[in-house]
């Protein structure tokens, strides 16, 4: 199936407008006719849930935590961008944009940059209404910060919870809807197929988690709006129930996977400690506005960081980057200092880490000036590795944190099977080969507030859905899947932990598909990923029962999708013969070994077509044109 | 070190439940105490035992699905610090622990150490929200908040809905709970037409649910992992008591078509 992305022609700034003008309206009265199922309730589920609910459809929302408040979408910290331009510094909806469209590397929609752009400042109008309590200035307008090496200050921020704030606004009107009897909510109950009838996505098939029961949902739409899939890392700064499988369920149902090896590598997040470590957290990218990253300047140099003088430290960041310094953008930092540390000028006791020192800000503003800033934040380092930042210099390494990659979508959010909306993070994204700080909230409900309520409208108006039930063959079919799948991973009663299998996975993803990557450790990793797949089905050890809440079954049925991710991740990279915002390919560098790119040969994104068990995904190509941001060679220095 | 857990552990929500006792060696300082539960967890599905269920998710303190009782103390020993965030090295070698799910009539435990609060998303359903349906706001900056509102407002929003307060209660009230979202709101300009009528909707189901009232013991403040104040509680009741006053029962007149 050749790909359409039903981007509009014309000026840009009038494309999202015209577009609207031109979709079809569906009657007021003929709303409540239409059942729309949305998998996941954090910003894009939890607003595209309410929002359609406001409207008049007939919602039902289903999260896999004990209640919308909790999705992951909570813990991003930092703020979310909206071109207000409130601070008169140069900002508008256009330099939006074209941040957006080079801090991807050039490898995202123009067309959906702008209307992500356009959107963002209706973004904050709306979650000021619903008292969101954004940081202000005492003459009580907002305030705002500059971030992740923006020059101008777009970012909108509640001290550092802003996801936090952000999604218990969407959960809060989701929740009025769910008053109101026009959303139903299934917490606890996790998505484990779809239903497609007649090519078009008509349904899902879920488990509750609680009672084990597997049940068929028929709808006229679904809307995925399940986050990213940096877990197959294992290691990463996601929740630890955030997964790939409702996506991959629809990859395996015709839903082209868009981009699987863009991810994003965050530079500053709390190095490992030791092997029973089960996250990664991340520290606030706003903590490079003060912070100076620094390494030894010599190599193994075990001298606690206060003995290091200040003329044998290397600040490699200002030194390489003068005009960004600490604030470069998130690949570049990241890399930096996956290079210190292969250098041998890594710091702690893995040699896997590099120092964010605060001494300069403490000295030149007080102390009580940064506890302001990021007191919480200090606070969290301290509980976890027991040092102050205050005294200690901070001790950072990057880590995976953000999945660019995900379902191709077109410009109207339908993937490849029509009535399969996707949302957020899960879908293959705005943000090109890298997104900048502060956009993911930003993207994640100006999909759910303001682009799926036009364009999922239009589709249900147009679209011609017969009448089908439970009984509907594909729906039996389905279900019976879901649950043969599940008796097959009980029965197997290995002898290794679900948990074992996904760290060897995580392992292989991060030695060969991670910071750096090359055509022989990708696939190599490919035949790695195999083998381990295929001891998976023979050995994983499973307890208990299907009847009951059972976390290692969820996980179980989590991770086995993870091994077949990670093993496209590996051919995406494998075939990508560029390097482009977070996928860095040994091969393609620079002389100073910076990121090159090829336009000629790559200015496209990939989306992997699935074509049975045994078979290799088939390629489809979308080209990228750049009619307005011209494709330069990224550089901050 | 080396640990002596007692666990609670209940197969299903009608079924008695009892403390099981765990030994645990070689726990490093650096663990979260939930890491040193995965720990345990893998010894016992090694030995074909079922490991013990507990909720968690983003286990960076933010999301409010952890958490249980460690030797009587809601979150465990450390101030401010949900489970997921506390770490052993507050805890000395041979320590004997007693782990306990939350303890409330309206948080039923499902499963060992988990318990059901979806109590508190009827509560907010109930009005914790302010009534503005996407695409109806005024721009952000139309209404000016003095900061030192912004910020009380920001301080009772920071509550993560984890339950801690109810499980610390005596009378398991949820008060701490319910008013820290009756300030965030109460206190912006935005949420004041629906103040009074949000406190009293949302007062009323929190009785419903089976929560008990305040007796302003403060153990809820005193475990609560985001540091909401008890001071809440006061403009909750405020706001509760105008609202009693002078509640309307909602009138609509017809003729608009």
């Amino acid at each position: 199936m050749a790909l359409n992305s039903r981007t509009p022609s014309g000026p840009i700034e009038k494309r999202w407008d015209n577009t609207k003008f031109e979709m079809k309206l569906v009657n007021p009265a003929n709303k409540r006719k239409y059942n729309v199922l949305v998998v996941g309730s954090g910003l894009a589920g939890g607003a595209a849930a309410a929002t359609l609910a406001e409207l008049g459809y007939n919602v039902k929302c289903f999260c896999f935590q004990d209640s919308p408040r909790r999705a992951h979408s909570i813990a991003a910290q930092g703020g979310i961008n909206a071109a207000k331009n409130y601070q008169n510094d140069g900002d508008s909806i256009y330099r939006l944009f074209y941040d957006t469209v080079k801090g991807g590397d050039f490898r995202a929609r123009e067309s959906n940059v702008y209307r992500l752009a356009q959107i963002s400042v209706n973004i904050i109008d709306q979650a000021v209404a619903q008292g969101v309590p954004f940081a202000r200035e005492y003459g009580g307008t907002l305030a705002n910060r500059s971030f992740g090496g923006a020059q101008v200050s777009r970012t909108f921020y509640a001290r550092g919870q802003t996801g936090q704030q952000l999604l218990l606004g969407a959960y809060q009107a989701l929740e009025r809807q769910i008053d109101a009897g026009r959303v139903k909510m299934f917490p606890r109950t996790e998505m484990l197929d779809l239903i497609v009838i007649d090519g078009k996505a008509r349904g899902i098939v879920s488990r509750n988690l609680i009672t084990g029961e597997v049940d068929i949902h028929i709808a006229d739409a679904v809307l995925l709006c399940t986050g990213g899939y940096g877990n197959v890392f294992y290691l990463s700064t996601n929740a630890k129930g955030s997964n790939v499988t409702a996506s991959w369920r629809a990859y395996k149902r015709g839903a082209y996977f868009g981009n699987p090896c863009f991810t994003q590598i965050h530079p500053t997040c709390i190095p490992v400690s030791g092997d029973y470590q089960s996250k990664l957290t991340l520290m606030s990218e706003s903590l490079r506005n003060d912070g100076r990253i620094w390494v030894p300047k010599k190599q193994g140099d075990t001298r606690q960081p206060q003995q290091i003088p200040d003329a044998e430290r290397d600040y490699y960041l200002e030194r390489i980057y003068p005009s960004f310094g600490n604030l470069v953008p998130r690949d570049v930092a990241s890399r930096a200092a996956k290079r210190m540390c292969d250098e041998g000028r890594g710091v702690g006791p893995s040699g896997l880490g590099v120092y964010l020192d605060f001494g300069a800000s403490i000295e030149r503003l007080g102390q009580q000036a940064i506890s302001e800033r990021y007191g919480n934040l200090f606070e969290m380092y301290e509980r976890i590795t027991g040092d102050s930042p205050y005294s200690t210099p901070m001790r950072i390494f990057p880590a995976v944190h953000y999945t660019m990659g995900g379902l191709w979508v077109d410009y109207h959010l339908m993937s490849t099977i029509p009535g399969l909306f996707v949302l957020g993070e899960a879908n293959f994204s705005d943000h090109g080969a890298n997104r900048l700080g502060a956009s993911a909230l930003m993207q994640g409900l100006a999909d759910g507030y303001f682009v799926i309520p036009y364009t999922l409208g239009n589709y249900l108006a147009s679209a011609s859905l017969e009448k089908v039930d439970d009984s509907h063959a594909a729906a039996q079919s389905a279900k019976s899947e879901v649950t043969g799948r599940i008796q097959k991973l009980l029965s197997i009663k290995g002898k290794r932990t679900v948990d074992s299998f996904h760290k060897e996975l995580g392992k292989y993803m991060w030695e060969y598909c991670g910071m750096g990557r090359n055509k022989q450790g990708l696939e190599g990793a490919v035949q790695k990923i195999r083998g381990l797949k295929d001891e998976y089905w023979q050995n994983v050890n499973v307890l208990g029962e299907s009847n009951d809440l059972n976390q290692s079954l969820e996980k179980a049925g989590r991770v086995a999708d993870f091994l077949e991710l990670g093993e496209l991740m590996c051919i995406d990279a494998a075939e990508r013969n560029e390097s482009c915002g977070g996928h860095f390919r040994e091969e393609y560098q620079t002389p100073e070994g910076e990121a090159m790119r090829d336009d000629d040969n790559f200015a496209h994104a990939s989306a992997w077509e699935y074509r049975g068990e045994g078979q290799s995904a088939a390629l489809h190509k979308e080209a990228l044109t750049f009619e307005y941001v011209k494709p330069s060679q990224r550089s901050y220095k | 070190m080396r640990l002596t857990l007692n666990i609670w552990r209940q197969k299903s929500p009608t079924d008695q439940g009892k403390m099981v006792p765990y030994s645990l060696d070689n726990v490093s300082e650096h663990m979260s105490f939930l890491e040193m539960l995965d720990v345990l967890n893998e010894q016992l599905i090694s030995k074909g035992d079922e490991p013990v269920a507990f909720d968690h998710d983003c286990r960076e303190g933010i999301c409010g699905s952890c958490g249980f009782v460690i030797n009587g103390v809601a979150h465990g020993p450390r101030r401010g610090t949900t489970v997921c965030q506390l770490h052993m090295r507050s805890f000395n070698d041979n320590d004997e622990l007693y782990l306990e799910p939350w303890r409330a009539a309206a948080f039923p435990v499902v499963k060992d150490l988990v318990v059901n609060r979806s109590a508190f998303d009827r509560i907010i359903a109930a009005g914790g929200y302010i009534s503005v349906p996407t695409g109806s706001a005024p721009d952000g900056n139309a209404i000016p908040v003095p900061k030192i509102e912004s910020d009380l407002a920001m301080s009772a929003a920071a509550c993560i809905g984890c339950g801690a307060c109810v499980a610390a209660c005596p009378n398991a009230s949820a008060s701490l709970f319910t008013s820290a979202k009756i300030s965030h709101l109460g206190l912006l300009p935005q949420g004041q037409p629906e103040r009074n009528t949000r406190a009293v909707r949302m007062v009323g189901q929190a009785m419903e649910e089976g929560f008990g009232n305040c007796t302003n013991i403060g153990e809820c403040e005193a475990v609560c992992p985001k540091g909401i104040q008890l001071e809440n509680i006061a403009r909750m009741n405020r706001d509760y008591l105008v609202g009693a006053a002078l509640y309307r029962e909602p009138q609509a007149e017809g003729g608009a078509g």
